[in-house]
């Protein structure tokens, strides 16, 4: 006879009061991966990040210099446009806001872009102010390709689109150009607390 | 209010394009051979990549990998892009028959 609970160990913890948007459920320990294509594997060697588009001077960090940068350490909560949601993820990584301090743009947009192909486009006042990263840890290990390594845009406050796996840069732009999912019906803005997820949504 | 073009280039409502290509999509689109925008390289459909646990199903070029159709429904809504393919290739017999079991021959009401 036992006396160990499978009630205790497997019960998944009860979701933050709140924090979850309309129309999604809390994921829990899961982490589900949605590719849309193959898993670029970029050598660290190779990698770069690099601003570009409607600026005074293209910026780029190699990898060691991206790694020099001032880093942040955040917990937030990831709301994914297929519903699921996930609490209280913990990533490392360099503030979009360090990226771009001493840019000059009259850009009011950008567009992530990744290897593989990928892009998103983002109102820039949702890219600063705190809001946004380039993190290249997750749970306090290295990002695994999957989940979008070397380096991932983070944007949480937003369907989970919007973080750009593999991302290598932003192109600041005058106009809104809608990126991969945008240019398919998904919604240009993506707020999940407005259930943003399809263009009129 | 009468648009100008419409009269002078015989311009359809994009309706009547439903029956034509009701043709097309009632084809079991694995056999067609489509045509990568990106590259050129032809394949059946069946042969192409297909990701399909991403927010749509996305068809890529077995050649170059490049998006070559995404399809997607939910709810009552259903979206198709063929921004990549340059050209749908669907060859029909000789009797004009698709030679797909599942097709509904067409009966007018
Ligand atoms: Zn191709």
């Amino acid at each position: 006879m036992s006396f160990v609970s499978r009630g205790f160990a497997g019960r998944r913890r009860k979701t933050p009061p709140g924090r979850l948007p309309p129309g999604q459920y809390d994921v829990g320990d899961g982490f589900p991966v949605l590719s849309a294509g193959p898993t670029p594997r970029t050598a660290l060697a190779s990698w770069d990040f690099q601003v570009q588009g409607q600026v005074d001077g293209v910026r780029r960090w190699s990898r060691t210099q991206f790694q020099g940068l001032p880093r942040e350490s955040v917990s937030v909560d990831l709301h994914c446009v297929t519903s699921w949601s996930k609490f209280d993820t913990r990533w490392e990584g360099v503030s979009v806001d360090t990226l771009l301090a001493d840019v000059v743009t009259a850009a009011e947009f950008a567009v992530a872009f990744s290897d593989g192909g990928y892009t998103t486009n983002l109102p820039l006042a949702d890219l600063t102010g705190g809001q946004a990263w380039v993190v290249d840890t997750y749970d306090g290990q290295p990002l695994e390709p999957e989940h979008g390594g070397p380096a991932r845009l983070l944007v949480p406050h937003l369907y989970f689109w919007k973080s750009a796996k593999w991302v290598r840069g932003l192109t600041l732009t005058l106009e809104d150009e809608p990126g991969f999912w945008e240019t398919f019906g998904y919604h240009n803005y993506g707020d999940p607390w407005r259930e943003q997820r399809y263009a009129g949504d | 209010m009468t648009d100008p073009d419409e009269a002078a280039d015989r311009r359809l409502d994009a309706n009547a394009a439903a029956g034509p290509l009701a043709e097309l999509f009632t084809v079991d689109l694995t056999v067609a051979v489509a045509t990568c925008a990106g590259c050129g390289n032809d394949a059946p459909l069946a042969a192409h990549l297909l990701y399909a646990d991403a927010p749509a199903l996305v068809v890529r070029c077995p050649n170059c990998a490049g998006v070559v159709l995404r399809y997607a429904s939910s709810g009552s809504t259903l979206r198709l892009d063929l921004t990549g393919a340059r050209l749908l290739t669907v060859t029909l017999a000789a009797d004009g028959s698709v030679g797909i079991s599942e097709r509904q021959p067409h009966r007018p009401p």
